[in-house]
């Protein structure tokens, strides 16, 4: 059989793959999965337990929700305007800041820490030009607020990529349409354009969110281990300077991972309830 | 899901509603698009003009401009070799991730639709999984044992594999879609090519755009990503990003040379991979 004899050496190609893929993105997922739950020689909850009691973790789950929520919320604003504003720019300014955006999304980790900081840092240029006019005299850029604009500066493009397709799919005969029924600009975005891509919004922010919560180079370039989330956190308890504690970095890990879980299963219940809506 | 490709020009609403009136209403898209891009380039430009500046000391503007320190950097030897181990590393992976996916997204586009399916499952692991929690485990399984990896070049290509992975097998499928290898491939063995003759003579020479493309957008990402190399490797094996991150604190202007260099190599990498009006987004970066 010709289907046979082909079967057998095509499985074959695809093994290798597989094998690398197990040992290096699932093996590790199932290791911290067990581990999580390792007390000691036997097996318990103690490790939930030490997270939820403390104070210090309970702090850092919060900070990571907070400035998620937030710079997530604040980008997938500015990433919606800016996207309508995209597609009404002409097509040569549309092309090239486009191409922009593409460029920044790629500068992310280190060097856009480095960057904030020649531009926001204590002898920032940009914090110096506002100190003199007055403003800005107690922002410091190591500082929740310093995080939340880095953050929602990485958010943006991301965002607005993700979104520009969506937007590319309104109809410009649905605007004609609609303002010859006599629908002005509110009344199109309120009850056409907004619902239309109410989906990709809702999942354009879902990973936001998720881009957000497992966010760590930025964070460490800029303030080391001094600000306290949870990726700062778990990689400080297997690759910090002292006390390497292997088996809580699993237990926090599976929260962080349980926590982007309940974000996606959040979004899809929402959506699934938007469809409702539209439907009816 | 990585790759978003540009809608044509012609869905979009080109010009304004018919009944704004152009000097005052048609401006508001303006109003927003100048802010926004404005502080989407603060960052670049300051970089930008730091590492070119001789001086920028407590003042709005530095004082003139030098290349000094482009220089002075390109004449590091601790730079010069950071920078080839991030190319050995990188290029390292992507050999192996192609090698590795190629004949996985072939398969799945041409025989195994099943496939397909598994995969779009399996390439969301790398965005659902933060690299942390991933280096967590690896730190663990690969510290020693039969397989001491960690703070080796070798354990970072293995690990790049996956994280290329949605950058790879979207690139390759969409080629893969693009020139209908189905028929081709099928045409092929009609005139009595065997499978492999078949691959190799006629769907390879067709997908060197496509296998251009996903090289091109996973080199950009790759030679970025930071996590895993200070987490798995770190000094030991000081790669571009390992470097830029322990220089950091010395003189400003250097590394704002270092950035710059940094930034417009991923720049000419990126331009090369996609200079056809594609977008694309790397979903999830390495932030």
């Amino acid at each position: 059989m010709t289907a046979r004899r082909f079967i057998s050496p095509a499985i074959l190609c695809v093994v290798p793959f597989f094998v690398v893929f197990a040992a290096f993105q699932l093996a590790p997922l199932v290791f911290v999965a067990i581990n999580a739950f390792r007390v000691g020689d036997g097996w318990g909850l103690a490790h939930f337990q030490e997270i939820i009691a403390s104070a210090f973790y309970r702090q850092a789950m919060w900070r990571t929700l907070e400035i998620a929520i937030v710079s997530s919320l604040v980008g997938i604003v500015i990433a919606v305007l800016t996207c309508y504003s995209l597609t009404r720019l002409g097509g040569r300014w549309r092309r090239l800041l486009i191409a922009f955006t593409n460029m920044t999304s790629n500068f992310a980790g280190v060097p856009l820490a480095f960057a904030f900081i020649i531009l926001l840092g204590a002898n920032g240029a940009l914090t110096l030009a506002l100190q003199r006019i007055g403003l800005f005299e107690d922002f410091s850029l190591y500082s929740r607020s310093g995080l939340m604009i880095i953050y929602t500066w990485f958010q943006v493009p991301l965002g607005v990529l993700l979104l520009l397709p969506a937007f590319g799919a309104l109809r410009a005969e649905w605007r004609e349409s609609a303002s010859l029924l006599g629908a002005g600009r509110h009344d199109y975005w309120r009850y056409i354009g907004l619902p239309v891509l109410w989906p990709s919004i809702a999942g354009t922010l879902t990973i936001l969110l998720a881009n957000a919560v497992g966010t760590y180079a930025t964070v460490f370039a800029l303030v080391g281990n001094n600000y306290n989330l949870m990726t700062i956190r778990i990689a400080n308890l297997v690759a910090g300077d002292l006390f390497l504690q292997p088996e809580l970095a699993s237990a926090l890990s599976l929260l962080l991972v349980g926590l982007l879980a309940t974000i996606t299963l959040v979004q899809q219940r929402l959506l699934r309830r938007s469809h409702h809506v539209t439907d009816h | 899901m990585s790759l978003i490709t540009e809608p044509r020009s012609t869905a979009m609403p080109a010009r304004d509603g018919p009944t704004t009136s152009p000097a005052r209403r048609l401006r508001l898209h303006v109003w927003i698009a100048i802010p926004v891009f404005t502080a989407l380039a603060l960052p670049l430009l300051a970089t930008l003009l730091y590492a070119v500046s001789t001086r920028w000391g407590a003042t709005l503007l530095p004082d003139g401009l030098t290349l000094e320190w482009l220089a002075r950097l390109w004449s590091t030897p601790r730079f010069i070799a950071a920078f080839g181990r991030s190319l050995f590393v990188v290029a390292g992976a992507l050999m192996l991730s192609l090698v590795l996916i190629l004949p996985v997204a072939f398969l799945a586009h041409t025989r195994y639709p099943r496939l397909d399916r598994w995969m779009n499952v399996l390439i969301l692991a790398p965005f659902a999984v933060p690299p942390v929690v991933s280096s967590v485990g690896l730190l663990q399984l690969y510290a020693g044992g039969p397989l001491p990896l960690v703070g080796t070049p070798w354990i970072l290509m293995l690990t790049y594999v996956s994280i290329a992975l949605p950058f790879m097998y979207r690139s390759l499928i969409n080629s893969l879609r693009s020139f209908e290898a189905n028929e081709l491939m099928e045409a092929a063995q009609l005139l009595g090519a065997s499978p492999l003759t078949a691959f190799f003579n006629v769907i390879l020479p067709n997908m060197r755009l496509g296998i251009r493309i996903a090289i091109f957008l996973s080199f950009s990402f790759l030679i970025g990503e930071f996590v895993f190399a200070n987490m798995l490797v770190g000094t030991r094996f000081e790669t571009l990003q390992i470097y830029l991150f322990n220089v950091r604190r010395e003189s400003g202007h250097f590394t704002s040379a270092l950035v710059i260099t940094l930034f417009v190599f991923i720049l000419i990498l990126t331009w090369l991979g996609n200079g056809r009006g594609e977008i694309t987004a790397p979903e999830a970066g390495d932030t």
